[in-house]
């Protein structure tokens, strides 16, 4: 089914593509065709909520409004599926792929098993979202500008692993000079956040819906205290405060505090590459650069339209929350930083793996 | 409160919500009638349908869904011997020899009516439990969570079939198993042989069906005939079910009880469940004779519990946004998808979200089972069908299902491999069951003892919840073992007096084989960082052992070797399973070269042909139906199926991409 459509669809952008100006100007519709919303982990979760949420505004709002269609592509972390797109996928438009924030970050450490590249795709939407690191009370502190006292202590932060999403508080934790023990194999953040709640925990980190609705009744109870959020870079790439956590500090606004400067340095970059690639550039869409463009343009025109529609204003905010969702240059932008690493932040990263959490590349 | 419980009532009892429930509970039923196929997938089905629905008639759809699964799953575990999905295994081994003997009515009728009250139990606890649920939750942390993992391990006692040292053996194997990819404690990579595929584990759902469908498959078609023996009717039986329930309202609640508690733990999940309630009938049974034979309490036990499961399991899912099995992973995400964001509010500002969801919970049990009891006589006129008619069916059924794993090829080729390490398991006596314990608890055991060890210090072994933890397990350990050298010992593999074998060689084979999978499993566990090493090692110590010991009396002789002495083939006639093993090879080899579609028509027109002698026109009709039922159902879950070399060069139109 799908493919019947793909194949006059390849015809059309063959037609777009290989014609001088004049046909190229002819619009682009994607009328009575299938469009992919390819997702590299299983149904349920984050990227799978937000490729289904989106899918109708998309097929709404792309010329000839087509049918979208989410398909799961899971296995090995999300690394099978885009591996196999990066491969399979043709550049016409009859795809469009989600990665997410364990997609970035091998690529960002030079995992081996990644054939993939960022380089070779555009993204035509960046969904951002936001993390907060918060401690339980019983490590004596009530508020979260005392971080300073947490030195004297051993905290303990109940992980999922030290090369996922865990990395971003693991190196912000480490630039603040604070003493954690981390203890490895929770199966999701939710058993994560029990265990502080528990109290076997002490230190743990949630993106921003579950911090709200999970941490926050915790805060107002007592039992938690926020230290800082990872921010949003703005069109300078300057780290702003989140604006779902307006009075929570960011974590330079609290090194700047307990260190009297600004962070800087190839581990600071490090932490900058991969908060970014986990939270502010979490969930880009892409095409193949490769993709004529005029249908890279449709696409374009179809996210602006999209984020505008005032249904997923009001509908989106459990799955988008507050944030701006990047389209057109905003994106470019966002996903450059987000899918980029100097080779020396990169190779001081993987050092710091393999000498403090045993990972070997 | 109360108020507010018939208010959610009355909205749900319109004709529009009803209605959408209506479809989730049908939906369910299809998809648990189908073996493999449980919540996860139905949910998937579902989900793309719900945007834009209001809420309450998207949650009395998705509930409905799940409410049903674990009470249709029982038509293929107790008609076919295949269990319908991961919940429903137990219920395999009395059910199906149950239904052999001719009276399936009697067992289904006893299953949908344990579901149906388990199902009920579940919302009851629910509602009590939603306001007060929270410090119980809380209460079982990484220590007591490894306690509750050795608490199922424990049920390998009552497990092991005739011969213990097999069964721990066997349930060393699951463990190991378990351990292929990431290593909880490091993440390092354990036997995975540096693949992607394997570096997430192997699916349980493969495992499953590997190691119980495939072996009662290929003996079904070895027998030629139906699965009911001839001259059986299905039809008595019915009121009798019923009473057999009655009769033991005892062991409903108990089991419903392990279920639900069991159900809201979370880092459990609820695949296990089955066994823990099967093997808490057998311990608590004076006469064990008839377990694995055709007990109605064997039948009874998972059942109630595998419905009640579903209740208890929503609780962490509401309450803490944690879900606690595979299928309220993807309710949750529908929650999510309906503006509902789960949290300490359902138990108080959005009460009304929680009592509508329990609501339709006790409703699609109830709904549920009317529908199964009245399906019921259709279907199980199947087990009077000749098996080489329905096996092509079950063929395509189990591939699906294994393919709904990682959507792979290599999901085809680990159900082939784990399928033939069945064949034998059940062959030679190594209990199956066990295998599978060790398999679900593997991880596990393994990140728990090293999270309370890493959060608490080995002191953790003196918390009050985990001594209680401890001594339950040890009372579920003498149950299991009291008596079971003797004649109460159950036989998961059949029966072992008809099973004695003179020629040795075949078992000393394979236990040598066995022997080699732990030495393996030593040398890749030693490659390892000391906190990574530690599981695997002791594991194939502990299963290398085992496995020695049984070679030992193996090799002293038939006699000598008493209750180590297994092998179903002892006097077979024909050639074995290996024909339809190689059939099935074919099926796989086939999708290799040219797609799963195109492999699969091929195989329907041989095999209905070749095999079940077919008149050309019923192959045709037969196949068509197949590719129909195969084609609806691609469809609507969006599925491509896995290419072989033929896509890789090819560009074809959908099915056959």
């Amino acid at each position: 089914m799908t493919k019947l459509h793909r194949r006059t669809l390849l015809g059309a952008a063959g037609a777009a593509t290989l014609a001088t100006p004049a046909i190229a100007q002819a619009p682009v519709t994607f009328a009575g065709r299938t469009i992919e919303f390819v997702i590299p982990f299983a149904e349920a979760g984050g990227s799978d909520v937000w490729a289904r949420f989106l899918a109708p505004f998309l097929s709404r709002h792309l010329p000839g409004q087509p049918n979208v269609i989410v398909r799961n592509v899971p296995g090995g972390g999300s690394i099978t599926g885009s591996n196999d797109w990066a491969q399979r996928a043709r550049p016409d438009g009859s795809s469009l792929f989600g990665p997410s924030a364990s997609t970035h970050l091998p690529f960002l450490l030079g995992d081996r098993r990644v054939r993939y590249d960022y380089a070779n795709w555009t993204p035509v939407i960046v969904s951002p979202t936001g993390g907060v690191v918060w401690v339980s009370t019983r490590t004596g502190i009530t508020d979260g500008a005392d971080i300073a006292r947490l030195r004297g202590q051993e905290l303990v932060f109940p992980s999922q692993g030290a090369t996922g999403f865990d990395l971003v508080p693991i190196l912000a934790l480490h630039l603040l000079g604070l003493n954690v023990r981390y203890v490895f194999g929770m199966r999701g953040r939710g058993e994560a956040r029990i265990a502080v709640e528990r109290g076997d925990g002490s230190i743990d980190h949630q993106t921003t819906p579950a911090y709200l609705s999970q941490v926050v009744p915790l805060v107002q109870a007592g039992q938690g205290v926020p230290l800082f959020s990872y921010g949003l870079p703005d069109a300078q790439g300057n780290i702003q405060r989140d604006p779902s956590f307006p009075d929570i500090p960011t974590f330079e606004e609290v090194y700047q505090r307990m260190h009297n400067r600004a962070p800087e340095g190839q581990a600071y970059e490090a932490y900058r590459a991969a908060s970014i690639a986990a939270f502010a550039g979490q969930k880009p869409a892409v095409l193949l650069k490769s993709t004529p463009a005029p249908i890279i343009a449709a696409y374009r025109r179809a996210f602006e339209d999209m984020v505008a529609d005032p249904e997923l204003k009001a509908r989106g905010e459990t799955v988008l929350g507050v944030y701006p969702q990047a389209v057109g240059d905003a994106a470019e932008s966002l996903y450059r930083h987000a899918t980029t690493i100097s080779p020396e932040a990169r190779e001081w990263a993987r050092n710091f793996l393999t000498t403090h959490h045993n990972v070997r590349f | 409160m109360l108020d507010l419980l018939l208010s959610t009532l009355l909205d749900l009892l319109t004709l529009k919500h009803m209605t959408f429930m209506m479809v989730g509970v049908t939906v369910g039923l299809v998809i648990g009638v189908l073996p493999g196929l449980g919540g996860i997938a139905g949910l998937s089905l579902l989900l793309p349908f719900i945007y834009g629905m209001d809420q309450t008639s998207a949650l009395a759809m998705l509930i409905g869904l799940v409410a049903v699964v674990p009470t249709a799953d029982t038509f293929s575990s107790i008609l076919m011997g295949i269990p319908g999905s991961s919940a429903s295994q137990a219920t395999v081994l009395d059910g199906f020899p149950l239904a052999r003997q001719g009276e399936a009515a009697r067992a289904l009728a006893a299953a949908f009516f344990a579901s149906m009250l388990g199902g009920m139990f579940g919302a009851v606890v629910l509602t009590a439990a939603v306001l007060a649920a929270r410090p119980i939750i809380l209460a079982f942390g990484s220590a007591e969570l490894f306690m509750l993992t050795l608490f199922g391990l424990s049920t390998v006692a009552a497990l092991s079939g005739g011969n213990l040292a097999k069964g721990v053996a066997a349930a060393c194997l699951g463990l190991a198993f378990g351990m292929i990819g990431a290593a909880p404690a490091t993440g390092e990579y354990r036997m995975d042989f540096d693949t992607l595929y394997l570096s997430d584990g192997l699916p349980l759902v493969i495992v499953g069906l590997g190691i119980f469908a495939l072996p009662e498959m290929f003996d079904l078609l070895r027998g030629g005939g139906a699965i009911a023996k001839q001259g059986q009717s299905l039809g008595r039986g019915w009121f009798q079910g019923v009473r057999d329930v009655i009769r033991n309202p005892g062991l409903v609640l108990r089991c419903s009880g392990i279920g639900a508690l069991i159900g809201a733990i979370p880092g459990i999940g609820g695949s296990v469940v089955d066994w823990i309630a099967y093997s808490h009938a057998m311990q608590t049974s004076k006469d064990r004779s008839q377990y694995g034979k055709g007990e109605i309490r064997g039948v009874i036990a998972p059942e109630s519990a595998n419905n009640a499961v579903q209740g208890g399991a929503l609780l962490p899912t509401l309450l803490f946004g944690i879900p606690g099995s595979g299928s309220m992973a993807i309710f949750l995400a529908g929650m999510i998808l309906l503006g509902l964001q789960p949290g300490p509010s359902m138990a108080e500002r959005d009460l009304n979200i929680t009592y509508t969801i329990i609501w339709s919970l006790a409703i699609a049990n109830l709904l549920g089972t009317a529908l199964c009891i009245a399906l019921a006589p259709g279907i199980a006129k199947l087990t009077l069908v000749r098996y080489t008619l329905i096996a092509p069916f079950m063929v395509m059924v189990l591939c699906f299902a294994a393919f709904q794993a990682t959507r792979s090829y290599y999901d085809l080729l680990a159900l082939v491999a784990v399928g033939v390490l069945g064949v034998f398991m059940r062959r030679f006596g190594w209990s199956r069951p066990a295998f599978l314990i060790g398999f679900v608890l593997s991880l596990g055991a393994e990140r728990y003892l090293y999270q309370a060890v890493q959060f608490s210090g080995w002191d953790f072994l003196t918390r009050p919840l985990v001594l209680v933890i401890l001594a339950l397990t040890l009372l579920s350990l003498w149950a299991g073992l009291r008596k079971s050298s003797g004649s109460g010992a159950i036989n998961t593999e059949g029966a072992a007096e008809d099973s004695r074998a003179s020629r040795m060689w075949p078992q000393l084979a394979f236990a040598a084989v066995v022997l080699g999978l732990f030495v393996f499993t030593f040398a890749e566990g030693m490659k390892n960082s000391y906190l990574a090493l530690m599981f695997p090692v002791a594991v194939a110590c502990v299963g290398g052992a085992c496995a020695l010991w049984v070679l030992f009396w193996q090799s002293r002789g038939a006699v000598a070797a008493g209750s180590a002495n297994f092998d179903t083939e002892a006097e077979a006639k024909d050639y074995g399973p290996w024909p339809f093993l190689g059939w099935f090879l074919g099926i796989v080899a086939l999708t290799g070269l040219i797609g799963f579609f195109a492999a699969l028509v091929l195989f329907f027109l041989a095999f209905l042909r070749v095999v079940a002698r077919c008149p050309w026109w019923q192959v045709l009709v037969l196949t068509a139906a197949a590719c129909t039922f195969l084609l609806v159902l691609a469809s609507s879950l969006n599925l491509l199926f896995p290419g072989g070399v033929l896509q890789a060069h090819v560009d074809l139109p959908w099915p056959l991409r």
